[in-house]
């Protein structure tokens, strides 16, 4: 692909990088060869996006090298990265809504007349011809506000591409989008590779590693740990390398007889999001809620709890109906959430594990309506032990743990108030893989004690290892339901895409 | 300023796996739209300023006969010439998702400063005396920009500081005397008071100010940037824009322009002590709200600004054209305040919700 | 390290209102007399009672800049109704009421539209100060029956605490159980810190905030009557910027203005040491104006010296990594 002769394109030694206590690179390198797509991956948290920060130029390495061109290099501010060439697109573009798709392109560098003055039919027609030539039905005058987030990212790969960047990061651009969007992405990056772009493609999904890449560079703890050529690689290999243990020891499955019907819904319709969504869980039951990104799992799962509003249909929890659009009474009835994004919705980062774990139980946590500090942090050590929680002691922030850690206290809080239904949503993202064996053993005896527990998860291994029965979603509607010795790959991918039961084109 | 430098224009990008669907992605709307008058009424809200303001004239016209006069639109325009400088002052630090409460005090304390040099220095020409204020505008408006961008403090919090600091300085300095007109060379009256070709030349000062920010604010990339740090801040730091810097200069601009209507109404009204343009921040924020700039910051400009400022002026005019009370004033334009920010996030998250829905429907 | 940061803070009002005393003590040697005590104490009242309410509204990382313009709205009001002939415990009650719907207008229009509280109350500012004038226009009403005067300028018994500070201190112990003990309070530091993670966990919140604003209101309108009963006038304009001394008081006291961190006993120390620095520079006769200026340099400082505090410390880290 490359002559050895000429320096790859950029490349970083030994980059380190640490943020108070917490050393987020400990030693990432990384080689990114013209005409190429390169998979970084890794485990979240195993330091992909501060490696692309600094590639950005948006955080400063403590140590290492990178070089450009095979010249030494040091970018103390994005515009310095954005000068040697190197464009980022982020999971959620960073874009002006209020300022159109031209200006967004063109922000601090438009084209200029004699006095200074905007050239704004020029700008505008420039950005015609390079959304024309990326094959999008985008005009140059449009506002950015109202754009889907793949539309988006067209925008910013315009930009990218404008600024004449020859290195492209993507990071994780696919999260957001739908099967289509994923394919016209993918078209764009495949004739950019040809025309000699290198691009930093970062994704947790293996399939799209085999279909896109051609080398791989895998992270974990903050490192390095592997180099190799895509072909050389398959999906366990992979897997195994970012997790750096063996996968069976994983899934801690025990069969619990199921008891009566814990959580019963029936209809659930929400116009434009999912429809007709019906589905019991009963006691001492895991029900996984699979399918793609953006299928309207979580969406079901925030209706359930009353966040989102419903258009029709209704929920029952221990056979009695719960009136929805209430979180409140949704947590009376004996309904937990856990949710998926655990830094916006699960936690008040500032604020002491003590007052994070009291949250759901504040009613019911004091003496004569008043609470205490004491019981507080008794609550929450409580938990904590429980949960095998590691925190020095209850009043440090809780967004000074770690991913798994800051989990654990999510799910504490949850526990705390004796649900009878466990709803959790993505419960192993973005934690190590210690805290995943004990997320995956809290649910195990969770269910043994005779919780109803709906789990969401885009991880079909964690799906295939821990539900009894699979419910997989398409486009807002339920398109299987599979028990668990019949679920396999191939069945819940199907599904998810809306295809009937067929084989389906797997890369790995 | 060709694009796409590394790739071929020729290769046709919509491979096979693209569905048709995709392309109903970004369509036009359909004729048929029922909430169609939400997306006009959001795309010309300057209009509907004009249309509101013509209706209050006309409805004051009617209930009294003598308000169409030449008098009373000299009276408007140049009660209105002053407010409207400051306004687009606020309006370029609301672009930026920023607040300047600390104007009315700049205005006072260069009012009085200039009055002051007059009185020091009675064959002062008139330029400098300008300048003179429009440096102290200016160095209010650093103290201001140097605590928010320097010193991080959100310019509600410094700019409510300086309103009471500067005043606080002010009532010391001035303890309780007063300028008064005699004290001020005629040239000096005529900045405000003088005509040409029948129009006031304070209006004149204006309208050239305001064409200038208007004309830079849509045509040069310092101004671009004033509506891309409000809209993202965070992708204004992405794209290169030094923010800091950018967020400084425009309270500087504000300090300026507060300077400058330091100085003229100093011209104007002749007399000033300390309390000299108290509460007028309140006026301006209603002003530019109403003139449909968005305190979230990234919308607006500086002619629906000034339309805002115009509103307010004729709406007062007309409350003593018609003998209400002019204790109504104060009253109005907080009922406006709230109105125009009500109505305007209103629309704004309406018009999201049907681009979105109009979204969803061609993906469908 | 979160905890110790607030005791640091605590402990630094504490050495600045030892300051601030040696500085009274400093200027004049009336300053620690019994009667200029009890001055003090009273003069700082209707600040106290708005900054109580206050501090919660901005440990739930939201702000009311109409405080005193409902204290001046009530004040007018009660002019009126007494004028009207209304007896007084009417008065008293039905302005407590107008504040508390005026509280309510505030909290509809901010929960209902989900309003920035900064914009939607500058803008109440206005209107409610704007009612103020309509009702009393620059008039001042002063003959309220002498009973009720009398209570505003007496003290209890024979000690040198005045009458209405005892319903500062009333307030004061239950806004602090409020906020520190009871799952509202508690709510309020999630909603400050995190408000969906707040929503996520079965708060409601926007009801918590239309109770805080309702609150609030109720707070100033009874500011309000206690202001015009002490100086036994109602007038348009009474309480005019106090909501610069509230906010001040808040924020140095160590309440975060992004919400989610402060306490009460800090707002309070805050208080004592701006009540003694307005009542030491009065009596070396600085005029109220000019006060401000002190004010608006506490308000400053109280989010200014923090800011640089970290910069300092963070220039200092990285001058430190890049040496290693």
């Amino acid at each position: 692909m490359t002559t050895p002769a000429t320096p790859p394109r950029l490349e970083l030694r030994h980059a380190s990088k640490r943020f108070g206590e917490v050393r987020a690179l400990i030693d990432a390198s990384l080689t990114l060869r013209r005409g190429e797509v390169h998979a970084l991956l890794g485990e979240n948290g195993a330091g992909k996006s501060t490696l692309v920060k600094i590639l950005a130029g948006v955080h400063q390495p403590d140590g290492g090298e990178l070089l450009v061109d095979g010249q030494p290099c040091r970018f103390a501010r994005p515009s310095a990265a954005i000068a040697a060439g190197i464009a980022v697109i982020y999971q959620e573009p960073t874009l002006f809504p209020d300022l159109s798709i031209a200006e967004n392109i063109y922000m601090g560098r438009q084209p200029l007349d004699r006095i200074g003055r905007i050239r704004y039919d020029v700008m505008e027609q420039a950005v015609e011809e390079m959304l024309v030539s990326l094959g999008v039905q985008l005009k140059a005058a449009q506002l950015v506000r109202g754009l889907s987030i793949a539309d988006q990212q067209v925008v910013e790969i315009a930009k990218a591409l404008s600024l004449n960047a020859n290195v492209l990061i993507m990071d994780e651009p696919t999260a957001a989008l739908s099967k289509p969007e994923v394919e016209r992405l993918f078209a764009i990056a495949e004739r950019l590779r040809d025309a000699g772009v290198a691009i930093l493609f970062i994704t947790h999904r293996l399939e799209e590693v085999f279909r896109l890449t051609q080398r791989i560079t895998i992270m974990r703890d903050g490192a390095a740990v592997h180099f190799a050529a895509t072909s050389e690689m398959d999906h366990d290999s992979i897997v195994a390398k970012m997790v750096g243990r063996d996968l069976a020891t994983y899934y801690p499955k025990v069969d619990v007889v199921p008891g009566e019907v814990a959580l019963s819904v029936n209809k659930l319709t929400r116009r434009g999001v999912f429809k007709n969504i019906s589905f019991d869980v009963r006691r001492g039951e895991i029900v996984a809620l699979a399918g793609l990104v953006g299928a309207g799992r979580s969406e079901v799962a925030r209706a359930i709890f009353g966040i989102d509003p419903v258009d029709g249909g209704e929920v029952l929890v221990q056979g009695k109906r719960l009136q929805l659009g209430k979180p409140a009474l949704a947590v009376n009835a004996g309904l937990a959430l856990v949710p998926e994004d655990r830094r916006q919705q699960g936690l008040a980062l500032d604020l002491p594990i003590a007052r994070n774990a009291s949250l759901t139980v504040l009613a019911r946590l004091g003496r004569h309506g008043l609470i205490s500090a004491n019981t507080e942090r008794q609550l929450a050590a409580h938990w904590g032990g429980k949960l095998k929680l590691k925190a020095h002691t209850m009043d440090v922030a809780a967004g000074t743990l770690s991913g798994g850690n800051q989990q654990k206290v999510v799910l504490g809080k949850w526990l705390a108030t004796n649900p009878h239904v466990l709803i959790i949503d993505e419960p192993t993202r973005g934690i190590d893989v210690g805290a995943k064996a004990e997320v995956y053993q809290t649910l195990t005896d969770l269910v043994q004690a005779g919780m109803a527990v709906l789990m969401i998860s885009s991880e079909l291994p964690e799906v295939l290892g821990m539900a009894d029965r699979v419910l997989v979603m398409c486009e807002g509607r339920i398109t299987a339901d599979i028990p668990r010795s019949e679920a396999n790959e191939e069945r819940i991918m199907a599904a998810a895409l809306g295809q009937a039961e067929q084989p389906l084109r797997r890369a790995a | 300023m060709n694009s796409i430098v590394h790739m071929p224009k020729a290769i046709p990008i919509n491979s096979p796996t693209v569905p048709v669907e995709m392309t109903g992605l970004t369509q036009p709307a359909s004729k048929t739209e029922p909430s169609r008058w939400f997306l006009f009424l959001g795309r010309h809200r300057e209009s509907t300023l004009i249309a509101v303001l013509l209706a209050l004239i006309a409805g004051t016209a009617l209930a009294s006969p003598h308000f169409l006069n030449l008098q009373n639109l000299r009276d408007v325009l140049l009660n209105v010439a002053i407010i409207s400088m400051l306004t687009a002052g606020m309006t370029v630090v609301m672009l930026m998702r920023h607040i300047d409460l600390s104007i009315s005090s700049t205005v006072g304390i260069t009012a009085y400063a200039v009055g002051s040099l007059f009185v020091a220095i009675p064959g002062l020409p008139v330029p400098v005396a300008v300048l003179a204020g429009v440096l102290i505008g200016c160095a209010a408006g650093c103290i201001n920009g140097a605590l928010v961008t320097f010193g991080r403090v959100p310019s509600l919090v410094a700019t409510l500081s300086t309103l009471y600091i500067f005043r606080g300085i002010d009532y010391a300095w001035v303890h309780g005397g007063q300028i008064n007109a005699t004290s001020l060379p005629d040239s000096f009256a005529l900045l405000a008071n003088g005509d040409v070709l029948g129009v006031p030349v304070l209006v004149l000062i204006a309208l050239a100010v305001l064409t200038v920010i208007g004309y830079y604010l849509k045509h040069y990339r310092g101004g671009r940037e004033f509506y891309a740090i409000g809209s993202n801040p965070e992708a204004a730091n992405l794209a290169g824009i030094r923010v800091s810097r950018r967020v400084f200069k425009g309270f500087v601009l504000s300090g300026a322009l507060a300077g400058l209507a330091g100085v003229l109404w100093l011209a104007r009204f002749g007399t000033v002590d300390a309390s000299t343009a108290k509460g007028i921040e309140l006026q301006v924020v209603a002003a530019a709200v109403v003139g449909s700039v968005a305190i979230t910051g990234g919308v607006g400009n500086v002619w629906g600004a000034t339309l805002g400022a115009l509103l307010l002026g004729v709406i007062n005019l007309s409350l003593v054209v018609l003998k209400v009370s002019p204790f109504w004033q104060l009253a109005i334009q907080g009922a406006l305040i709230v109105l125009a920010i009500a109505t305007d996030t209103l629309l704004s998250r309406a018009i999201a919700r049907w681009t979105m829905k109009k979204r969803d429907h061609g993906e469908a | 390290m979160n905890k110790s940061k607030h005791f640091s803070w605590e402990a630094m009002l504490c050495v600045v209102l030892i300051a601030s005393l040696a500085l009274g003590r400093g200027l004049s040697p009336d300053f620690l007399g019994a009667s200029n005590f009890s001055n003090l104490l009273a003069d700082f009242t209707e600040i106290a009672l708005m900054a109580l309410p206050m501090t919660l509204i901005i440990v739930a990382a939201e702000i009311d800049l109409s405080v005193a313009s409902v204290m001046g709205m009530s004040s007018a009001l009660m002019g009126v109704l007494w004028h009207m002939g209304l007896p007084m415990p009417a008065v008293i009650v039905t302005c407590l009421v107008a504040g508390t719907l005026a509280g309510l207008f505030n909290g509809v229009v901010i929960v209902k539209f989900a309003l920035p509280s900064l914009a939607v109350t500058i803008g109440t500012m206005a209107l409610f100060r704007g009612c103020a004038y309509l009702l009393l226009g620059d008039q001042a009403i002063a003959d309220f029956p002498g009973n009720y005067t009398l209570f505003g300028i007496s003290n209890v018994g024979d000690s040198f605490i005045p009458q209405p500070f005892v319903i500062v201190i009333i307030a004061a112990i239950l806004f602090t159980v409020l906020l520190q003990a009871t799952p509202f309070g508690r709510s309020l530091y999630a909603i400050g810190s995190n408000q969906t993670a707040a929503h996520f966990s079965g708060i409601n919140v926007a009801r918590t905030k239309l109770r805080l604003f309702v609150l609030s209101g109720f707070m100033s309108a009874l500011a309000g009557v206690i202001y015009t009963l002490r100086f036994s006038s109602a007038r348009g304009d009474n309480g005019e910027g106090f909501e610069l001394s509230v906010v001040a008081a808040v924020l140095f006291g160590g309440v975060s203005i992004f919400g989610g961190k402060g306490s009460l006993v800090g707002v309070l120390l805050s208080l004592v040491i701006i009540g003694v620095l307005k009542n030491a520079l009065t009596l070396s006769d600085v005029s109220s104006e000019v006060l401000t200026i002190v004010t608006g340099l506490l308000l400053l400082s109280s989010v200014l010296v923090p800011n640089l505090l970290a910069r300092w410390r963070e220039s200092r880290q990285r001058r430190a990594l890049a040496a290693a």
